[in-house]
Order: structure tokens, then sequence, then C-alpha cells
């Protein structure tokens, strides 16, 4: 087994044993969606216009709420400096780390969206394309994320200062991931939306490993 | 620290060392600062005496003298911290680390008053206190980014190695902030078919040129007065803290 | 030079050498040598900076002036030194195991098969535990075992005996000893001391402000 596999294999053994946490996260996500309907009322025209939107939001919120357990538990037992002596670079472990994420933290929302569409009263043209661009946006979000995990692991009591460093720069994820499902009354331009939702994701994906290692290596010095 | 007594060395090099750089700057703070004073002066006096009003939005359009330059200033600011972020990583220049925590509030500021000139001078266009079209939605970001900045320096306890993250995320920042504005411009289309007001018109007289230059340069170097002065604030900062713990240390082996 | 020497002979060397965190300097102007099968012990009082010294060894820790050379060591071989600290790095939910066979992934399964690593270090009669039920000494065996499955020269220990008893510490100079034989290089931080097979293959180097 090459380190590479190793490692995301470890990360997906260990959370699937810990259950815990991805199923908090994923709950998170559903609560948020379902919560909308009190907040503005359950008629159906309004929910289906706004639920594009609302999925992303609650996909956003998950992400970012998530992405502590990228590197903390790492950090505060050890293995992160271990991590720097292993026989592959470091940004590629950076790399594995955030595979590993993607698959644990995005996958059972980009599954569960259907309920969340079915809930907001989104037709079945819009439920294609929300899982779609939940697929293609979330890696986006996940490098982001590792980014901001990367920049605050060192900072006790971390908290929400990662989410609030990462919204920002995750603004044209949600941007272009809501426009892919739909954009508004006028000509439809989803799937520009999606095409620029991907070259995000592909540019987020290639660079935000290495500048997350490098985070955690200036960390240290 | 130590000083280094080698004799010929270059400039660049001596100012690293953070009291020789306030040595060497402390007599550029009076004249910087006497040169802001007085393109305010001028700046604002032409800006409020001699230059026209807007046909359309009468003596508000003034706001512009101060608008433009802070939206301006927004991202200059932007800039300079990440000039010092690759001077802190690649050259791990001390100073790198001291400008580019100063300028971080200071560039919070600006873009702070940059919105509220913006949103006191579309009152009267708009209606409402706020629009969210591309421009002022872009500045809103910035804002969220630069603030997160600087509670990301009050989160760190040794700010020594913050520097060095911080200066990796403002690279980051720096790289995302076009995306940024290309995904809000695009947004902004999507939702707003016409595009609801433009600061830069397209008569630009020169009545109002010269008045919006010599504000430009007012700003400019109020902001330069201030983050040298901020510079020298920190360094001072800094050296306190080491003599803390230089104290700290003594007291425990004494 | 023994028949059992694995690796080539390689020289640690550090010449004004001055380490530090935060901008403090802990230790400055070290200058030593260290030769291949030799080991090399941090004597020093708590906060001295061994801690430090070992870090910045690593690498991981930029040193704030003199410099660190590993010579004899071949540009395109991996990762030459194993690095283990205060803390153990070891995962809960996983077996023990488990745990050890990710770092002969990780790091490559150059040395023992990550069972007989266990036996060695007394932890093979547990191997399929939950690594979180494992006590302070033997999570301390497992990190030790960690540095028996991937074969690098050069072992930075830092308070390698803590935690362990009488056995825990017999097996880690037994450990050192066989490392050294191997003509590996030890330098460890420690309070305890070590006795190995041969003294004479022993340095020590004092840390921190003399009182």
């Amino acid at each position: 087994m090459t380190a590479f596999s190793a490692l995301i294999g470890r990360e997906l053994r260990m959370a699937v044993r810990n259950g815990g946490d991805v199923l908090t996260l994923l709950l998170f996500f559903v609560i948020v969606g379902a919560v909308v309907p009190f907040a503005v009322g359950p008629d159906k025209d309004l929910l289906a216009l706004l639920a594009p939107g609302i999925v992303w939001i609650a996909a956003f919120l998950s992400m970012l709420l998530g992405l502590d357990r990228l590197f903390r538990a790492d950090h505060e037992d050890g293995t992160l400096i271990l991590l720097r002596g292993a026989d592959l670079p470091f940004s590629a472990v950076v790399a594995a780390k955030v595979i590993a994420h993607w698959l644990v933290a995005a996958v059972p929302l980009i599954v569960a969206s259907p309920i969340l569409a079915v809930l907001l009263a989104m037709d079945m043209g819009g439920f294609w394309k929300t899982v779609l661009s939940l697929a293609v946006g979330t890696p986006a979000l996940a490098a982001f994320g590792a980014v901001g995990a990367a920049v605050t692991v060192s900072i006790r009591r971390g908290g929400l200062i990662a989410p609030v460093l990462i919204a920002p720069l995750a603004v044209p994820v949600l941007i272009f991931g809501v426009g892919a499902i739909s954009t508004g009354t006028g000509p439809d331009q989803s799937g520009a939306a999606l095409l620029f939702l991907a070259a995000i994701s592909l540019m987020a994906a290639a660079l935000c490993p290495f500048m997350a290692a490098l985070a955690i290596s200036s960390g240290e010095d | 620290m130590t000083i280094e007594t080698a004799p010929k060395q270059s400039w660049w090099n001596r100012i690293a060392h953070p009291s020789q750089f306030v040595a060497w700057s402390r007599p550029l703070l009076w004249p910087l600062t006497i040169l802001t004073a007085v393109l305010f002066l001028f700046g604002l006096w032409f800006a409020f005496f001699n230059s026209p009003e807007d046909y359309q939005m009468g003596d508000t359009v003034r706001i512009m003298y101060i608008h433009v330059p802070t939206a301006w200033l927004s991202q200059f600011v932007y800039a300079i911290m990440t000039v010092s972020a690759l001077g802190s990583l690649v050259w791990r220049h001390p100073m790198a680390d001291v400008s580019m925590k100063s300028a971080a509030p200071l560039g919070a500021t600006f873009t702070a008053l940059a919105l509220f000139t913006g949103s006191l001078w579309g009152r009267p266009t708009w209606g409402t206190f706020w629009e969210w079209d591309g421009r002022m939605t872009s500045t809103l970001v910035l804002l969220f980014i630069y603030l997160g900045i600087v509670a990301l320096w009050r989160a760190f306890d040794d700010q020594l190695r913050a520097a060095r993250v911080i200066a990796v995320f403002t690279l980051v920042g720096a790289i995302n902030i076009p995306i940024i504005k290309f995904s809000v411009d695009w947004w902004s289309t999507l939702h707003q078919p016409a595009s609801v007001f433009r600061p830069d018109g397209p008569r630009m007289p020169g009545s109002i040129l010269t008045p919006l230059f010599i504000m430009f340069f007012a700003f400019t170097f109020l902001f330069l007065t201030l983050h040298l002065k901020a510079m020298h604030t920190e360094v001072k900062r800094r050296r306190v803290m080491a003599l803390e713990r230089q104290a700290a240390q003594a007291g425990a082996s004494a | 030079m023994t028949d059992r020497q694995v690796f080539s002979p390689l020289v640690l060397g550090a010449q004004g050498l001055s380490c530090g965190r935060g901008g403090i300097m802990l230790s400055e102007g070290l200058d030593f040598r260290l030769e291949a099968g030799r080991c090399l012990l941090l004597r020093g009082p708590n906060g001295a900076g061994k801690t430090t010294l070992i870090l910045t060894l690593a690498g991981i820790v930029t040193p704030m002036e003199g410099r660190i050379a590993l010579e004899g060591v071949d540009e395109e071989d991996g990762p030459q030194l194993h690095y283990c600290g205060h803390r153990n790095a070891i995962k809960a939910r996983l077996s023990v195991l488990e745990n050890l066979e990710f770092w002969a992934s990780v790091n490559g399964p150059t040395g023992l098969s990550p069972m007989e690593a266990l036996d060695r270090v007394g932890l093979g009669a547990i191997a399929g535990l939950d690594a979180g039920y494992l006590s302070a000494g033997q999570g301390r065996r497992l990190a030790l075992a960690r540095l028996l499955v991937t074969q690098r020269p050069l072992w930075l220990l830092d308070e390698p005996t803590a935690a362990l008893d009488i056995e825990g510490h017999k097996l880690v100079e037994t450990l050192i000893d066989d490392h050294l034989d191997q003509g590996g290089l030890v330098v460890a931080a420690t309070h305890d001391p070590i006795t190995l097979n041969d003294p004479t293959r022993v340095e020590i180097l004092a840390i921190g402000r003399a009182s």
C-alpha cells in the first residue's frame, strides 16, 4: 500500500469507527435546510425559488464548521510533526488528508442533498443540478477549508476563527455553486456557472495543499 | 537578537534590525505628517469650494472625494500587505512581519470608510443606505477578509510565529481577491441587469480631476504616515514583550 | 565495524549552532560532531532548550544561527531521521497493530515487520487491542516500535524513557545499543541515566546556562 493511500485509508477507517462527528455534520446540513421553512413560511413557490441558495448555504456552513477536524487532532497528539518526516512530500500528505476529508465530510452531504431538495420543493431538473453542483463545488470548499484549518491549527481555542477566515474566500464557490443550479429569472447561465465552479475547484485542489503545508510548517518554526 | 557589528552592511540589512529601522525612519515622521496635513488642506478646499456640483446629485457628489480614494486605498493596503507577506516568507525580513501586522487594521479602517461614504453617497440615488451592487459587495467581502486577518493576529499567542502563518493566509487571500471580484460581478449582472451607479462617471472635467488627485495623494500619505507610526509602535511593543520575557527568565533562575 | 552494519557511515555535525523559539535564544554556539555508531546525550535543566535543539536537528525549527549537516547522505534517499518526541501519536479506535502498520506504510516498510517490531518492544500479545486502552508506558513502547519498522540512520529521541518502568528503561537501552551496532547515530535528551553496553560510545552535551 503506498504511503498516499495508507493516509487516506487511515482517515476513512477512523471516520467510520469514530462515526459521531461525521453524523453530526450531516445532521447539521439537513437541519439548516429544514429550519428555513420555519423562518420564511412553507409557501412552495417561495421555497422552490430559494431552494438552491438554501442548499448551498447549508453545505457552505457545514463544510466550514467542520474544517477543524482536518488537522487539530493530529496536531494535538503529535502526528502532524511525525508526518513531516514521512517518505512523501508534506504537501502530498496534506493533499491526502484533504481528499479524505472531502470523502468523509462532503460526500454524505451530496448524498443527502436530495432530502433537502424534496423538503424545499425543488423541481426534478433542479434536483440533479444540485447534486452535480455540490459534487463539483465541495472540493473547493474542502481545499479552502484546509488552508483555514492549517493557519489556525496552533491556536488553542480555535473556535470560529477558521470559518470566519475562509468564508470570504469561499464566496465565489457559493456564487457559482448556486448559479450552477439556477440563475434566476434571466437567461439560463447555469452551464457557465458550473464551468467556473469546476475551474475554481481544480485551482483550489492544486494550490491549497501547498499553501496549507506551508502554513503548518511556518507555524512550527 | 544580536546587533551585528560588521562595518559594511547594506542599508537593507541594516534596517532589518527593528530598532535601527525605527531610528532610521523616525526623522521621516514629522515631514510625512505635515505633508499629509497640507495635502488634505488643499484637497478639501478644492473639493468643497472649487469644484462643480454634479448636475444630478448636487452637493453630495463631494463625498466622492473621500469615497474614491479610500476605495482605492483599500486595495492598495492589501497590495502592501501582500508584498510584506512575500518579504516575510521569502526573505524572512523582520520588518516585513511588522509591516504586515500594522497594515491590517489600517486597511480595515479605510475599507470601512469606503463602504460608509459609498453608502452615504448612494442614499440619494438608491433611496436606501445599501445596495448590493458589484463594487460595494466586493468591498464588503474585502472588509471581512481584513477583519478576519486582524482577528487572526489577536488569536495567536506567539506573534513571531504568527507572522509567517498569517503571511501564507495573506497570499491565499491575494490570489482569491480577483476571483471574488469576478464572481461578484458575474453575480450582480445576474440579479441587476443595469448597473445602478458609477462613481467615476463618463465625463470628468478637469475641475473634478484636480481635487480628486490631491485627495488620492492626501489619503495615500495619510496611510503611509499612520503605517510608519504603527510600525514603530509594534516594534516598541515587541521590545517590551522581549524584556518581560527576559525578566521572567532571570527571575526563574535566580 | 561489526558485520551488522546496515547504515553507511554518517556524521552529524553542528557548527556555531544557536537554537531558540519565539525570538528567545535558548542555546548558543553549540559545536559537536557525532560519528556513526555513537550516542550523544543532551543533559540540562528543564526549559534549557533540549527539546528545541532536538526539533532543530529534526528540521522542524530553523536554527537562529549556525549550521547543521548530516554528512555522507545520498541526496536521493528519503528522510534520514526518526524523531520521537513527547507525544506518542497514537490513534484510539485503531488497533495497536493498525497504528504501527500505518507508520510502516507512510515511512516505508524497510525495517522489521510490524508484528516483529511489536514483539521486540513487548506489545506482541496485545497487537489486536484498541490502542486507546494502552497505558502511558505501553504507548511509549508503541512509539519506539515505530522506529523499528522503518530503518533510518539518525534517531532523535526526546525523553525516550518517559513513563517507562525499569524494564522499559532497559528496552530503550537495548534498542539504542542495537541501533548503534548497526552504525546508526542517536541523539537523546534525557534526565535518566542511560547505560549502554559500551560506555565509550556515549558523549554528553550539557545544554543551558551554567549555574
